[in-house]
């Protein structure tokens, strides 16, 4: 657009955002000042960052109390593992909506119908637990229960229109997590396998708290809803013409998957990983409630220095300072591949 | 070999059906092509031949084999598509090379095919290219390379040329009937271009919403189309339909004259009219006639005639070349 401007007006705006743009990088000033602080320098308030003595303390001592590069190690296990691992359902489910979406649901039953069919199902779960206490001590009648509970809600899932199928996984991120921390506790507090870290198998305690066992699939499913809607829309860039041309050229479904679509449309999924990988290393809630040390990522480690006994604000700092350095060089040098990720597409 | 025969093919996407009830037969090494106006499905029955789309019911055989639920890759097919569909990602040479390697051709033989269909198609300088630095012209080659080396039983091209300019256009349909002469593979073609259809075909099948209309050589197509459908579709520019007294006369509901078959005449002849657009090509003039009640009729004369705009001029059809059709369009002999 030829839109000439004053110099006054551009001089106007170029203050404005740089304010704004002061303003959003405060806090993390404030962090990186408080982190090269003494502990009661960083704590004294009118702060007073120039004039008081700088040094490199606390980052001693917090490597000195908590082994960093064991927290480092942990968060990368992590979120590479549930990044490859969110992949490998990511791919082929964005595959077959994007190539192959339903337009039409498959079932040919109502809404109504099928909204009577769940509530009826749900019904007799609960009257049946209701009959029974509450409590259900028979195996064979728990499963029975499982399976009219699950079963019709995932069949109506199931026959769903892509379109429909989208906005469910997309709402999966809608509820608070904390609304589902209680049974995601309880289940991995008393169920499942029973790893430490990736430990051996301990039959006597049915945990797999504070274990890679529990936290990868945990956060590949956390950001599973995000992996797949990021790929759909590279997927939908790509013309099917060139994958219906490999089907032809005598490619397998695994071909096809391998050596076109996925070289294709590799500027998307690197991105993707990427988003994954910020996403996931940055993951507080559910680490700090599911983990304490096996498998405690950076997220815990931070919160370590915000204890009971006090705040100790420059090795909380330090700490933080610490965390994010290694996520805020691997955007750095891949920044250029991520917007172009972030915007593939907008322009062909 | 490759024979392919379709009996009662349906084709339905929910309630809409696109192919009804269908029967085909493609002889081995015959150039059929599939025409229409577009949405008459055309495509679609290409698709279904290659098994990009599944058959509603019906069956489709090919060389006496039941291929209906067969997956595109076990169909023994190749085809090119209209945008080409080339593999962004690898370079002219193992895009050439892509179905062999999935036929798990060992390298030496990958080799020697890619560099024979790279000197039948001229590619020989740019196998280490990508399909990106490449002008349109040259991609059609690539894809149509990729289609030779495999040596499939029959070639479906997908309106290959409709993304090439004009020029391009002519010598790439004259490269792919040299082909066909040299391959001797049956080819079966989808276009909407009539002048594609008459060039290059042994047999043209005429589709109109998901029906065929008329099978036939070029010339009985347009000698002796079985409807006026067939009539208005072959043939350019269009047949001119009269109804009325003319048709009456001739004992028809509707008459149909090609514009070449028309004389035109200053001071006598069967109907008067007015010169509305006369086109002055060279070789030919088309000159567009109002004549009155008859509506306006197109008639091709030589490239010497003078008339022009608002020139009164006469008109006479040429009585053997009359096409005479009933009050539902089917021709009457």
């Amino acid at each position: 657009m030829a839109r000439r401007q004053s110099t006054g007006r551009t001089a106007l705006l170029t203050i404005v955002a740089w304010v704004i743009g002061l303003l959003m990088f405060f806090p993390i000033f404030w962090t990186a000042v408080a982190a090269f602080k003494t502990e009661s320098d960083a704590y004294t308030l009118p702060q007073n960052f120039l004039t008081t003595p700088w040094t490199l303390e606390n980052f001693g001592i917090v490597q000195e109390r908590s082994d960093y590069l064991r927290y480092v190690f942990n968060t990368t296990v992590i979120v590479l593992l549930s990044t490859l691992l969110g992949l490998l359902f990511a791919i082929p489910a964005a595959w077959s909506m994007a190539f192959s979406p339903a337009h039409e649901s498959s079932s040919s039953l109502s809404g109504k119908t099928w909204l009577a069919i769940i509530a009826a199902s749900l019904a007799i779960c609960f009257l049946t637990l209701y009959l029974n206490n509450w409590t259900v001590n028979n195996v064979v009648v728990g499963i029975v229960l499982l399976l009219i509970f699950v079963v019709p809600v995932s069949v109506w899932v199931w026959t769903r229109r892509t379109t429909d199928t989208l906005l469910w996984m997309l709402s999966t991120k809608m509820m608070p997590p904390a609304g589902a921390l209680i049974p995601i506790y309880l289940i991995f507090n008393r169920n499942g396998l029973v790893f430490k870290d990736w430990g051996g198998i301990n039959l006597t305690s049915y945990s797999i708290m504070d274990s890679f066992w529990g936290m990868v699939p945990l956060m590949m499913l956390l950001n599973l809803p995000i992996i797949i809607w990021m790929l759909f829309t590279y997927f939908k860039e790509i013309p099917v013409g060139i994958l219906e041309a490999a089907r032809m050229d005598g490619a397998s479904l695994w071909s096809e998957l391998t050596r076109v679509l996925t070289p294709m449309a590799l500027p998307g999924i690197a991105s993707t990983c990427l988003l994954n990988v910020i996403l996931a290393w940055n993951e507080a809630f559910w680490s700090l409630n599911l983990t304490n040390k096996a498998a405690a990522p950076l997220s815990f480690f931070i919160s370590e220095y915000s204890s009971p006994e006090g705040q100790f604000w420059a090795k909380l700092s330090a700490a933080s300072i610490m965390a994010i350095a290694p996520i805020l060089i691997i955007g750095w040098f891949s920044q250029r591949q991520l917007v172009r990720g972030l915007t593939f597409g907008a322009v062909k | 070999m490759g024979s392919i025969a379709l009996k009662s093919v349906v084709k339905a996407f929910g309630e809409i059906k696109i192919i009804h009830d269908l029967d085909l037969d493609i002889a081995n090494g015959e150039f059929v092509v599939f025409v229409g106006p577009s949405g008459c499905g055309k495509s679609t029955l290409l698709r279904l031949i290659a098994g990009l789309e599944d058959a509603t019911s019906g069956s489709i055989t090919i060389d006496g084999e039941d291929v209906t639920d067969a997956p595109p890759a076990k169909r023994g097919l190749s085809m090119v598509f209209q945008s080409y569909a080339l593999y962004p990602h690898m370079t002219v040479r193992d895009n050439i090379a892509f179905p062999l390697k999935m036929a798990k051709m060992d390298k030496a033989g990958i080799d020697k095919k890619v560099a024979d269909a790279a000197r039948v198609l001229n590619l020989a300088s740019y196998l280490d290219r990508k399909p990106g630095q490449l002008s349109g012209g040259q991609r059609q080659r690539v894809a149509i390379g990729r289609a030779i080396v495999r040596e499939p039983r029959a070639f479906l091209f997908d309106e290959p040329l409709s993304n090439l300019d004009a020029a391009l256009r002519v010598g790439m349909r004259m490269e792919i009937s040299e082909l066909h002469r040299t391959l001797k593979t049956t080819m079966v073609y989808v276009t909407h271009d009539q002048i594609e259809a008459m060039t290059l075909a042994d047999k043209i099948v005429v589709l109109n919403a998901g029906r065929i209309e008329q099978v036939g050589s070029p010339l009985e197509l347009y000698k002796a189309p079985a409807n006026q459908f067939v009539a208005g579709f072959i043939g350019s520019p269009k047949m001119n339909f009269v109804g009325g007294a003319p048709a009456a006369n001739r004992q028809a509901a509707t008459i149909g004259v090609r514009p070449e078959h028309i004389r035109i005449s200053r001071d006598t002849g069967e109907w008067a009219g007015t010169v509305g657009v006369a086109e002055h090509l060279g070789s030919d003039t088309f000159l567009h006639v109002q004549a009155a009640a008859l509506g306006t009729l197109t008639v091709r004369g030589d490239g010497d005639i003078a008339a022009g705009y608002g020139d009164r001029v006469f008109l006479t059809p040429d009585p053997a070349r009359i096409h005479r059709f009933d009050d539902k369009g089917i021709a009457l002999r």
